[in-house]
């Protein structure tokens, strides 16, 4: 169970009592920010996708502003339809290329990967503010960055004046104490987090994780957590940036943009949230909300007709090797469909090097290009009427994977590869 | 003053229930994409809907995608408001950036089918059917400022950058 403390209101707070969230938001306006004011702030990146980029492309075209603030630090992706299914998407993804061209913005093309991956391999950095047509945007928030989804208007401005306007969040400190048993792994924490705290449990708040599990916790496993915050509503979900972070960085080839971030002693909080992580079984998020879970075990003897591991969610080497692991040797049970999708090029390579890829490919599995996949329904994996998928990515609502006489449920690529191999939905604690 | 018929839905309307993924390839063909609004909410709803009527919905109203088609389609197909009991954070600032009311007042005690009178100014709503008087959460400045020029862009288009 979770423990919940209401936060104090200290009137005589001064300028070092400040959340992560205060304290980004502080510096990139230039002001005292603290929870509640309206700030303008500077944006170090803004992007958009290929299903919310020519929106925002024809946003930013009426508005008046005639060049991009900071095209260097301005990008379009196309990652949700890669490579293409059909001829408006292409055309949509011919008018993005064109732009990027004309505008001088960074491109990402298709097979190279989902945008949150590559914007936390390549772009984001501790304390900056990236935002992106995107709702999981969010994930940055692993690096330290305040980071999070909007529309496309409001990309578009930030295209135009490399500025936009926040209110500032007050915060939720969420304090993960102990280890995961074995067989639960940080996405299982995040689905039992929005079980307890609901779909709209922290809507307009930060929340920002610390102790010592957080301490210990690799970048993949904070990157899972941070992509899912906006599933209980909240603007942004955001990390210490520790050694942890920096040899991530480091081993981007970008260690010069680590700093260390971390929220002041005194800050407030408006709550404080405390979790025991030995507590937390394999946990599956039911059709159709997200903060519809259950333990894992709970839902034996649930027929299954399509897995899918990867994703931006839980589709990085990390989760690949958890997977691969369980698959070793093994086959999928008969009429199983195994998607594995991926986060980025970069995993993918990493991934055939493990020898990971050939492991999936052995026990039957359809490898997509790195990007979207079957997510959100576009393409590489809709499901058919009544069928039932267990997925690794962040959304099982009706209708998200391409129909809504579908269920789809959610998991950790160890819950999901168990899983598969059963038919079933099972704990990975059976197998491994 | 606004006024119109409430279509009403329940709790957690999420984008994929506004506008589903599966129509991504329409989001470059607006009046495609709007024929499909709220199609797996209420199929029908594109049929009945007049220009003027409103939006009701419970809980979390618009949770998932930062899709700003979700807004737009609402808006294309003549909403003049959108009223619920809470909304996701993306797209409470997506309706507003768009010229769309979204706005927070406890929805049970309005009915599917019912009049409403809303008065933006004064922050009233008026269930004209069973005569309930309701009134909406203050929307922040900023947004409001926004709103009133009828959406983001147009705000920008006068004011070139944001006036705090």
């Amino acid at each position: 169970m979770i423990s919940v403390f209401a936060g104090m209101t200290n009137p005589e707070r001064n300028i070092m009592d400040k959340t992560l969230a205060e304290k980004i938001l502080s510096e990139k306006s230039g002001s005292d920010a603290k929870a509640g004011d309206i700030v303008i702030a500077e944006v170090d990146l803004s992007f958009a996708q290929d299903t919310t980029g020519p929106l925002t492309v024809r946003q930013f075209q009426s508005s008046g502003i005639s060049e991009l603030a900071n095209p260097e630090r301005t990008a379009l992706f196309i990652d949700h339809a890669a490579p293409s299914p059909n001829a408006n998407l292409s055309n949509d993804h011919i008018f993005l290329r064109d732009f990027a061209r004309k505008s001088g913005c960074i491109l990402s093309e298709a097979g190279d990967g989902v945008c949150h991956q590559i914007v936390a391999e390549m772009y984001a950095r501790p304390g900056d503010v990236v935002i992106g047509a995107d709702s999981h945007t969010v994930t940055s928030g692993g690096l330290g960055a305040f980071a999070t989804g909007m529309g496309s208007s409001d990309v578009a401005v930030a295209f135009g004046l490399g500025r936009t306007w926040f209110r500032v969040p007050e915060s939720f400190k969420v304090e993960v104490s102990g280890d995961f048993q074995k067989g639960v792994y940080p996405k299982d924490f995040i689905l039992y987090l929005i079980g307890q705290i609901g779909a709209d449990g922290a809507t307009y708040k930060a929340l920002e994780f610390s102790g010592d599990n957080i301490a210990k916790m690799s970048m993949s496993g904070r990157f899972t957590i941070a992509n899912m915050v906006v599933e209980a509503g909240a603007k942004v979900g955001l990390f210490p940036a520790d050694e942890i972070t920096r040899k991530y960085l480091v081993a981007q080839g970008r260690g010069n943009d680590y700093r260390k971030m971390t929220a002041d002693a005194s800050a407030v909080y408006e709550k404080t949230i405390k979790i025991n992580a030995a507590d937390i079984e394999p946990t599956v998020s039911k059709p159709h909300t997200v903060d519809n879970t259950a333990p894992a075990r709970e839902l034996k003897g649930t027929r299954l007709h399509q897995v899918v591991i990867g994703t931006c969610t839980n589709g990085r080497l990390e989760d690949l090797a958890v997977a691969a692991g369980i698959f070793k040797g093994k086959k999928p049970a008969p009429n199983i469909r195994l998607i594995i999708a991926p986060a980025s090029r970069r995993v993918l390579l990493e991934a055939i090097e493990m020898g990971y890829i050939r492991d999936f490919v052995e026990a039957g599995a359809i490898i997509v290009p790195p990007g979207c996949g079957p997510c959100l329904g576009l393409h590489q994996g809709a499901l058919g009427n009544g069928e039932s998928c267990l997925s690794t990515a962040n959304r099982n609502f009706e209708g998200r994977m391409g129909n809504p006489d579908a269920f789809i449920y959610l998991s950790s690529p160890a819950t999901a590869a168990a899983s598969a191999l059963t038919g079933e939905i099972t704990d990975p604690r059976e197998v491994v | 003053m606004l006024k119109g018929r409430v279509f009403k839905f329940g709790d957690g309307i999420s984008t994929d229930h506004i506008i589903p993924g599966r129509y991504a390839h329409l989001r470059s063909n607006l009046p495609e994409l709007a024929k499909h609004v709220l199609e797996d909410a209420d199929p029908d709803f594109v049929n009945k809907v007049k220009k003027g009527d409103f939006v009701v919905g419970g809980n979390n109203f618009g949770l998932g995608s930062s899709r700003e088609h979700a807004p737009l389609v609402i808006k294309m197909a003549g909403v003049s408001a959108i009223l619920a009991k809470s909304a996701a954070r993306i797209f409470f600032r997506n309706a507003i950036n768009l010229g769309l009311p979204m706005l927070i007042c406890d929805t049970d005690k309005i009915n599917d089918g019912d009049e409403l009178e809303v008065d933006l100014g004064a922050g009233t709503v008026k269930d004209l059917t069973n005569g309930a008087e309701l009134t909406f959460g203050k929307i922040p400045e900023v947004m409001l400022n926004i709103l009133d020029e009828g959406g983001l862009i147009p705000y920008i288009q006068k004011h070139g950058d944001f006036k705090l």
